[in-house]
């Protein structure tokens, strides 16, 4: 079986911001994998192991940058790895990324698309939804346990109303949830490894994207502006030093809670 | 103007969610407002919806809209768009309802806005106010184009009836090959055991940071001394150490209690829109950086286990002195 694994290249929590120029996430600094996005590409190496046969691809769409990520997904152990990177993508929203990165997951036809259950910097949880309509593929979301037979795959997934099992036949489109598992730390062996497997680079003109279709251009949504959210009254942050305990017990009791 | 409103159901009530987005809707003043209901055997739903606001109601009703799953009601919700000039689709936050907002923004190359908190139209125009960065920004966003998505955070609003009554309209259902490929093998039923954490004046609620199931018992022992309730993360309760009932979050209970108290919980928004409106809220967390303090009211950075067991012990010893 064929996996691609879509990953994408988060700014590091601390140092998240808005560029206020742009509007847009600054996404200069140091990043990483998205850590939700370890929990697809774990389930992928396991389904993998499981039918002892296939490949995991790793498909990201992001600065240069991205292929930190994409490295260390072949760390991980994923066979290959593809970013899509352009300058005219930058800034793209969901019409746009499900666009360009639906054209670079047809061309590797994989047998079953798995992503992570959101981003960590945009709390986007959608992206699933679009890719498989760009595909034309059955899917299924938030998946806690996952099994592949039999040219289909099962997932059991939790909504507002408790737990559904539902059944897609490949070709697919899954998202896990990161209950789903533990992802693997890389290793040594891994990250050694890792080099040597191939990495591409694909352009929106590989993909035969139109630059009015990518980016800014391509997208619907847009930023108008910033503002403070508002205050939520008092908060106070204590550092445990051996009385926590009493400090939340004078709290409780200022409170008239206990 | 003419918005749409997805009215999700469950059994044989449309969601609140779906009505207070509805009632969000109706008081923009700004048009027409529909509501699509798709199913099986839902058209006695449909007229409900006028009380919150919809002029009128269309109904898809089909057995194959009988699962609660996004892709054929993507290809429902594109053809009245398509045929009834449908400007701006909303949405109330839901496993179901994010699916189906994505499939259609791909569908109709429509911008989707997620998480809003508040809509309003400027000159002809909506713009929606989405939090960011673990609520530490508020971003004002807009759309390009038509049609226009919206999904709202869940309990943003309270649904309102101003009375009124809406048309039903029935709406054929035609479906993609691909969008009816997808099966429902065992469908989520309400799981009812353990006591409603809903009517609970105090929570007491583990996570991930416990460590492992058994170290639950912290967290009962804290709420059983400040007579209060059990409640667990959807992590936990994913990975089976809790159970289902006592989940507190999206996919779980929304809860107010007079306190609220998060033991080893990282507060993704996930969690944070089932207890956000909780009077009070205690946080005790190893992770220094963990969104749940950028909304607590006191934020202790500490280990739960040594933390937890202690402020047990001190509870227990106010109730005895004051009795």
């Amino acid at each position: 079986m064929k996996i691609a694994v879509c990953v994408k290249h988060v700014p590091e929590a601390a140092s998240r911001r808005i560029d206020p120029s742009t509007k847009r996430l600054d996404r200069s600094g140091e990043g990483a994998l998205n850590a939700f996005d370890a929990n697809a590409l774990e389930e992928a190496l396991r389904l993998k192991d499981a039918s002892g046969e296939g490949e995991v691809v790793a498909v990201s769409m992001g600065p240069q940058k991205a292929s930190d990520t994409l490295r260390k997904a072949l760390a991980m152990g994923a066979d290959r790895a593809v970013l899509v990177s352009d300058e005219s993508a930058a800034g793209s929203d969901l019409v746009a990324t499900s666009y360009a990165l639906g054209k670079a997951l047809a061309r590797e036809e994989p047998d079953l698309v798995l992503l992570g259950q959101q981003a960590s910097d945009s709390d986007g949880a959608v992206l699933w939804a679009a890719i498989a309509e760009r595909l034309r593929r059955p899917m299924i979301s938030q998946v806690a346990e996952l099994t592949a037979s039999d040219g289909k795959v099962r997932g059991k997934r939790q909504t507002e109303f408790g737990y559904d099992v539902i059944e897609a036949p490949l070709p697919a489109v899954v998202a896990v949830s990161d209950a789903i598992n533990e992802p693997r730390y890389p290793s040594l062996k891994g990250i050694m490894g890792a080099k040597k497997k191939p990495q591409e680079t694909l352009s929106l003109d590989d993909l035969g994207v139109e630059s009015e279709r990518a980016g800014e251009a391509g997208s619907k949504t847009e930023v108008l502006g910033l503002t403070d959210p508002p205050a939520r009254g008092d908060s106070r942050r204590i550092e445990d030093d051996g009385n926590a305990a009493e400090q939340i017990a004078e709290f409780l009791a200022e409170k008239r809670l206990i | 103007m003419s918005i749409l409103v997805f009215l999700e159901h469950h059994g044989n009530e449309l969601q609140k969610g779906s009505l207070s987005v509805l009632s969000k809707a109706a008081s923009l003043g700004a048009g027409d407002v529909y509501g699509v209901v798709a199913g099986s055997g839902v058209r006695e739903l449909a007229s409900g919806a006028g009380k919150y606001g919809a002029s009128k109601v269309f109904v898809a009703d089909d057995p194959a809209l009988e699962a609660p799953l996004p892709q054929p009601r993507v290809d429902v919700i594109a053809t009245l768009v398509r045929e009834q000039s449908i400007d701006t689709v909303l949405l109330a936050q839901s496993v179901l309802a994010a699916d189906v907002a994505a499939g259609l923004s791909a569908r109709l190359d429509a911008g989707l806005n997620w998480e809003l908190v508040d809509i309003e139209e400027q000159d002809g125009k909506l713009v929606g106010t989405r939090p960011a960065l673990a609520d530490s920004v508020y971003v004002q966003v807009g759309w390009k184009g038509e049609p226009c998505i919206g999904i709202f955070r869940s309990g943003t609003f309270d649904p309102k009836e101003t009375g009124g009554e809406a048309e039903v309209v029935d709406t054929p259902v035609q479906l993609e090959d691909f969008s009816t490929a997808a099966t429902m093998i065992e469908q989520a039923h309400e799981e009812q055991q353990g006591p409603s954490i809903e009517d609970a004046d105090v929570i007491v609620a583990g996570g991930r940071g416990l460590g492992g199931p058994e170290n639950f018992t912290l967290v009962e022992e804290l709420a059983k001394a400040l007579g209060g309730a059990v409640a667990a993360t959807r992590a936990v309760v994913d990975a089976g150490w809790y159970p289902y009932a006592t989940q507190v979050g999206q996919t779980g209970k929304t809860v107010s209690p007079k306190l609220y108290v998060a033991c080893g919980i990282s507060g993704a928004i996930q969690h944070k829109v089932g207890m956000q409106s909780s009077s009070v809220i205690v946080a005790i967390n190893k992770d220094p950086n963990a969104p749940i303090f950028e909304y607590s009211d006191l934020g202790v950075v500490g280990d739960v286990h040594e933390v937890v067991p202690k402020l047990t012990e001190l509870v227990k010893q106010r109730k005895r002195s004051a009795s």
